[in-house]
C-alpha cells in the first residue's frame, strides 16, 4: 500500500517543482549529489578498476611492471593455498551462516514469547554485536586455548583435551563457534523486528484450532517472517566470506594456513608477499565468488517466499 | 538520550502490565532464556576477572573470583598502549564519521529518492547499491596506495573512508525512509518560498531524525570496532586506534594475560557503558533500520 501511494505521490512532486523553477530546482539537487558521487568514485569506483587492471599484470606493488594477460588468472587455479583458502572460507562460511540463523530465529522467538524481564534480556544478546571482533578473537583465544582444555580434560573428552584452535582439523570449528558467537547478536534484532509484525490473532486462532507450537511456526511465523530470513542469510553469508579479524585474533590463520580467510590471503600477499598484480587476479575472482553467491541464494530463497505466501 | 521519546516508554510500561494481568508469564521459556543469556555473561564476566588477577592468580578454570584486586593491570596498560591516545583518535575518528555521514549521506539520499524518476538519479542509485556487492579486500590495496599518494594516510582519511563507504548502504535505508514522507509538506514549504536547500534542512532533516538515529548507531559502531580499515590506511604508528593497538601490542601481551585482559576491558568499556544507558534507544534503532 505504502509503495502505490508514494508512486501516486513521486510524479506530482516533481510536477510542482518544475512548474515553479524548472532549472534552479534541477541543479540545486544536482549539487546535493554532484560531490558525494566524485568522492565516491574516487575513492571506490577507481580503486575498484585500478585493482582490475593490476590483476593482468606482474606488478608487485612496487617497481616496474609488464602486462602477462591472464596468466595470473591460471596460476591462480593451480596454487594449492589459494584453492585451500576457498575451501576454508566456504565451508566457514556456509557452516556458520547456518548456525546464526537458526540460534538467532531460535533465540529470537523465546524472547518474543511472554517472558520475565525481555527488555533486559534483549539487551543482554545484542552485546556481542557492540563489541570490536578483533578483541573478542583475543579474549576467546584465550579461553579456547587455556581454559577449555581444562574442562576437556576434567570430563575426559580426548579431542577438547588440548587447545582445538592449535588442531589443524578443529581449529575452524573454533572459529565458527566464536564468529556465531557475536553475529548472532545482530540476526537477533532483525529476526525480532520480523516477529513483531506477525500478527498475535493468528496464533491464538492456530490455538483454538489445536495446532501445535512446532506446527504453528512453520505454517504461521516462518512464511510470514521469511523475508527477513532471506535478508539475514545474504546479509551473514556476504559478511562472513569476507572474514578477517577474528582469523587474526584466533589463530592468525593457522595452524599451519590451514584457517587462512581469502582476505587473509589477499592481505598477506598483496602487502608482505609482493604480489600486488597476482593478489588482484585473486580478488576479482572473488567479487565474481560473492555477486554469483548473493544473487544465487537471492533467486532460490525468494522463490521460496513466493511459495510460501 | 534515552529521554527522547519518553511517552512511548510509558504508554509501554503501561501496557505490559495490563497484559501481564490477562496473561502470565511463562516461567519455563524465562528460565531457558537466562540459561542461554550466560553464554553471553560468562565470557563478559570472564574477561573482568581475568583483568582484575595477577599473573600467578590465572589458571585453573578461570572463573574464580580474584583472591586480591589488582588494580595495577590497568595502569600497567594504560601506560604500553598509550591508552588516552588511542582512545582520543579512535574518538575522533568515530566521532566525526557519524556527525558527516549524517549529515551528507542523508543529503544525497534526499536529492535521489526526490528524483528517481530521472534516468540520472535512479542510476545514481543502483550504482551506489551495486557496490555494497564489491567486497572490501578488493579495493584494499589500491587504495591504500592511493591514499598514501592523496596525504591521507591518516584519521581524517579514515572517517572520510567510512563517510564514502557507507554511502551505499545508508542510501538504501535513507531512500526508503524519505519515499515514504508525504510530498504535501515539501509543496507547502516550496510555496512559501523556501528554497531546496532550506526544504531540506528545516522540513526533511527534522523528519529524518528517527532513521538519523539508527544509521548513527550503526556508523558509529564499524568505526569504532573496525580493525581492517585502519590496519592498512593508518601509516603513522602515533595515529593507531584501538582495536588496532590491541593487535600491535599482541606479542608484548603474550606474556602477561591479566594486562592484555584491561588492555581489552578498557578499549571495550567506552561502548559498553553508552550502550548500558541506551540500550533501549540503541537496539529499536537497529530494528528500525531493518524494517524498512
Amino acid at each position: 500500500m505504502s509503495i502505490s501511494s508514494a508512486k501516486a505521490l513521486r510524479p506530482r512532486t516533481s510536477a510542482g517543482l518544475q512548474r515553479r523553477k524548472p532549472s534552479r530546482v534541477n541543479k540545486t539537487f544536482y549539487w546535493m549529489v554532484i560531490p558525494a558521487l566524485v568522492l565516491f568514485v574516487i575513492l571506490h569506483t577507481i580503486p575498484t578498476l585500478t585493482g582490475m587492471f593490476f590483476s593482468f599484470t606482474n606488478y608487485a606493488g612496487y617497481g616496474e611492471w609488464n602486462f602477462v594477460g591472464i596468466h595470473n588468472y591460471v596460476n591462480l587455479f593451480k596454487d594449492d593455498r589459494i584453492l585451500a583458502s576457498y575451501g576454508f572460507t566456504f565451508i566457514f562460511a556456509i557452516t556458520t551462516t547456518i548456525v546464526v540463523n537458526v540460534g538467532a530465529l531460535f533465540i529470537a522467538i523465546l524472547l518474543n514469547s511472554k517472558i520475565k524481564y525481555q527488555t533486559a534480556f534483549r539487551g543482554i544478546f545484542f552485546i556481542p554485536n557492540i563489541l570490536s571482533v578483533l578483541i573478542v578473537g583475543y579474549v576467546f583465544n584465550y579461553l579456547l586455548s587455556n581454559n577449555l582444555p581444562l574442562i576437556g580434560q576434567a570430563l575426559g573428552i580426548k579431542w577438547l583435551s588440548t587447545s582445538i584452535l592449535a588442531n589443524p582439523d578443529l581449529a575452524w570449528l573454533g572459529i565458527v563457534g566464536v564468529t556465531a558467537w557475536q553475529s548472532i547478536a545482530f540476526s537477533v534484532i532483525i529476526y525480532l523486528a520480523g516477529l513483531q509484525t506477525v500478527p498475535g490473532e493468528l496464533y491464538e486462532a492456530a490455538s483454538l484450532d489445536g495446532a501445535s507450537p512446532w506446527r504453528q511456526f512453520w505454517s504461521i511465523t516462518f512464511p510470514l517472517i521469511s523475508g527477513f530470513f532471506t535478508i539475514n542469510m545474504v546479509l551473514a553469508l556476504k559478511g562472513l566470506l569476507q572474514a578477517f579479524d577474528q582469523i587474526v585474533a584466533l589463530t592468525n590463520g593457522g595452524p599451519g594456513t590451514s584457517t587462512e580467510s581469502v582476505s587473509m590471503v589477499i592481505y598477506r600477499g598483496g602487502f608482505q608477499g609482493g604480489e600486488y598484480g597476482y593478489q588482484m587476479a585473486n580478488s576479482v575472482v572473488y567479487l565474481v565468488v560473492i555477486v554469483v553467491l548473493s544473487l544465487l541464494q537471492l533467486r532460490v530463497l525468494s522463490r521460496k517466499e513466493a511459495d510460501f505466501s | 538520550m534515552s529521554t527522547l521519546n519518553p511517552t512511548p516508554t510509558q504508554v509501554r510500561t503501561g501496557t505490559r502490565r495490563a497484559s501481564r494481568r490477562r496473561t502470565s508469564v511463562n516461567i519455563p521459556v524465562t528460565l531457558l532464556i537466562a540459561v542461554l543469556s550466560l553464554t553471553i555473561l560468562i565470557p563478559l564476566y570472564f574477561t573482568i576477572v581475568t583483568a582484575l588477577k595477577s599473573s600467578d592468580q590465572l589458571g585453573g578454570n578461570g572463573l574464580a573470583l580474584p583472591t586480591s584486586i589488582h588494580w595495577e593491570n590497568f595502569s600497567n596498560a594504560w601506560q604500553l598502549t598509550n591508552f588516552p591516545h588511542a582512545l582520543l583518535i579512535s574518538g575522533i575518528v568515530t566521532v566525526a564519521a557519524v556527525i558527516l555521514t549524517i549529515l551528507t549521506n542523508s543529503l544525497v539520499a534526499y536529492a535521489i529518492a526526490r528524483n528517481m524518476h530521472r534516468p540520472f538519479f535512479k542510476a545514481l542509485y543502483y550504482f551506489f547499491i551495486a557496490a555494497l556487492f564489491v567486497p572490501f579486500p578488493i579495493i584494499m590495496l589500491p587504495v591504500t596506495k592511493e591514499m598514501a599518494v592523496l596525504g591521507l594516510d591518516n584519521p581524517v582519511g579514515l572517517f572520510l573512508l567510512y563517510t564514502v563507504y557507507g554511502l551505499s548502504f545508508n542510501i538504501f535505508v535513507y531512500t526508503a525512509f524519505i519515499k515514504s514522507i508525504p510530498a504535501e509538506l515539501e509543496e507547502a514549504a516550496i510555496m512559501d518560498g523556501a528554497s531546496v536547500w532550506t526544504t531540506y534542512r528545516k522540513v526533511i532533516f527534522p523528519i529524518l531524525t528517527p532513521i538519523n538515529a539508527t544509521v548513527g548507531i550503526l556508523t558509529c559502531l564499524w568505526a569504532w570496532n573496525d580493525f581492517l580499515l585502519p590496519l592498512v590506511i593508518l601509516s603513522d604508528p602515533n595515529t593507531r586506534t584501538l582495536p588496532l593497538v590491541q593487535y600491535v601490542f599482541q606479542g608484548q601481551f603474550n606474556t602477561d594475560y591479566a594486562t592484555a585482559f584491561a588492555s581489552y576491558l578498557m578499549a571495550m568499556a567506552p561502548l559498553l557503558l553508552i550502550y548500558l544507558f541506551a540500550q533501549r534507544w540503541v537496539i529499536s534503532g537497529v530494528m528500525r533500520g531493518s524494517i524498512k
